[in-house]
């Protein structure tokens, strides 16, 4: 298996992880590592476990069994093994560690911008009203939003949105960003904004765990890409060998025959 | 059919209507606070609690909506003394019996509210490391108060309306002053059309105040 060049030490390391919805399994025994500084692209068929996957790395759903950690430190519950759940205090502390955007944003709709953003900063990070407004400020900045910090997310475009989703996600400074199909929600017109912060983030060495549909993008930024058929790890590589229409791997050259038909 | 209307004895006796509006609207004031305490803590324990928890507050609910206000309104002036030893003025057991009966009607509207609050707000709460107690306090009661304003406005107008039952056990706000001066002057269609403007007048009043609240809180969508 390659790697990127710079990526470090392992930081979110999933082991065997399966998860049942009733009686319907979701995720079967999945394992994969993301190295510091590494951007992992997730793909594979609709209902295969994607974002489920992401929700369990932050806890938003339980798991069954295996273990998540990251940093070292057990997602979830007490030690690896147990099924007993933390705290609900731990686990919030826990979240804080781990920044997550949505497909739908997910913005606070009584919040302005910098509102959404300063939240976290506040109640969870502890920050001063004008140490939080600054960073949220910085953020709204680095997303190319400065002048709509005062703007109620009603008063702001899909793709805006979304970049204010992740400026509140990255303010909060989390060792590890998952991104859940944040551009599928878009007219086409505003999904490049969107990835270009979305790279730009990578360029700066964030540490991120992303599905998408956008393969083009996901070819381009990607260190490794992981897809995912029936709840399970299908296939782990480099981009280029993994998006290879040569492909060996049965499942994958369906869909991706089946992508390249529907989207081209 | 000669009835001239002469509205003279009704304004020598504007006193009793004026007093009773501001007692009617005191009644309301306090019952519905209390009410709103009542159906916000009930609201917020019915959607975080277990079945039992649950079936309890269901059961007050439908009983209160299902018993007209003016047998509550009997049975704890009336009955409740008798039972237990308790003192207390017919103001103050009015006061008490408004308030169970808006909180009832109240957890409604409230828990509605907390239920239609996006699954997805939440969860961005939870990923941004808000502690339950902070979900609930900066995500899920502002936004379920954007949404409910509307219903709970409609409430709130209706329940001062409610007050006129308090006429019953001989509270005298508005409609016991309405009743008092049509005993003494028998001028009833005067007096009752005035008591009707005044009830009309004061709900578009509260109306207009709770439609710029709403207005606020809309812009902020
Ligand atoms: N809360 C839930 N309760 C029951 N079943 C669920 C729940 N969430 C997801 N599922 C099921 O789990 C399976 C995997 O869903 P998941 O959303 O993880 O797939 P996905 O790979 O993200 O799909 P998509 O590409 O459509 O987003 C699906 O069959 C879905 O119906
Ligand atoms: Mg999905």
């Amino acid at each position: 298996m390659s790697e990127a060049p710079n990526a470090g030490p392992v930081l979110l390391d999933v082991r065997d992880v399966s998860k049942a919805f009733g009686t319907v399994e979701v995720l079967r025994s999945v394992s994969l590592q993301v190295k510091r500084g590494e951007v992992v692209t997730v793909i594979g068929p609709s209902g295969s476990g994607k974002t489920t996957l992401l929700r369990c790395v932050n806890f938003l759903e339980s798991y069954d069994s295996g273990s998540i950690r990251i940093d070292g430190n057990e997602v979830g519950y007490r030690e690896a093994g147990t099924r007993q759940r933390r705290r609900e205090r731990d686990l919030a502390a826990m979240r804080a560690e781990t920044g997550m955007v949505f497909q739908s944003f997910n913005l606070f709709p009584h919040l302005t911008a910098a509102g959404n953003i300063m939240l976290g900063l506040t109640k969870v990070r502890g920050k001063k009203e004008a140490e939080a407004r600054s960073i949220a400020e910085h953020w709204l900045g680095r997303v190319g939003l400065a002048h709509k910090a005062d703007s109620l997310p009603a008063e702001l475009s899909g793709g805006q949105q979304q970049r204010v989703g992740i400026a509140r996600a990255v303010a909060m400074e989390p060792k590890i960003l998952l991104l859940d199909e944040i551009t599928s929600a878009l007219d086409p017109e505003l999904v490049g904004e969107v990835l270009a912060v979305v790279r730009s983030l990578a360029e700066d060495g964030m540490t991120m765990l992303m599905v998408t549909h956008e393969m083009a993008f996901a070819r381009d930024a990607s260190s490794r890409i992981v897809f995912m058929a029936d709840g399970g790890v299908s296939a782990v590589g480099p981009p280029k060998e993994i998006l290879a229409a040569e492909t060996t791997n049965e499942r994958l050259r369906t869909f991706l025959a089946r992508f390249r038909a529907s989207h081209f | 059919m000669g009835y001239a209307l002469n509205f003279n004895l009704i304004w020598r006796h504007f006193d009793k209507l004026w007093g009773g509006l501001l007692l009617s609207l005191e009644l309301a004031v306090i019952s519905i606070a209390i009410g709103v305490v009542i159906g916000l803590v009930l609201a917020v324990w019915y959607v975080s609690a277990g079945r039992v928890v649950r079936a309890v507050i269901a059961a007050y609910v439908e009983f209160i909506r299902n018993v007209p206000l003016i047998l509550l309104v009997y049975l704890v002036f009336y009955g409740l003394p008798t039972v237990v030893d308790l003192a207390y003025s017919a103001p103050t057991s009015f006061v008490l019996t408004l308030s169970v009966y808006s909180g009832a009607y109240l957890v409604e509207v409230f828990r509605s509210g907390l239920e239609a609050v996006p699954r997805g707000q939440l969860d961005a709460g939870k990923a941004i490391g808000l502690t339950p107690w902070q979900r609930l306090l900066h995500v899920r009661l502002p936004t379920m108060l954007r949404i409910t304003l509307p219903a709970l406005s409609n409430t709130f107008i209706s329940l001062f309306k409610d007050t006129s039952i308090a006429s019953v056990i001989s509270v005298p706000e508005l409609t016991f002053g309405a009743q008092w001066i049509n005993f003494n002057t028998f001028r009833i269609v005067e007096v009752y059309l005035v008591t009707t403007a005044m009830y009309l007048v004061t709900g578009y009043i509260m109306l207009f105040g709770l439609r710029l609240v709403e207005r606020r809180f809309r812009a902020a969508r």
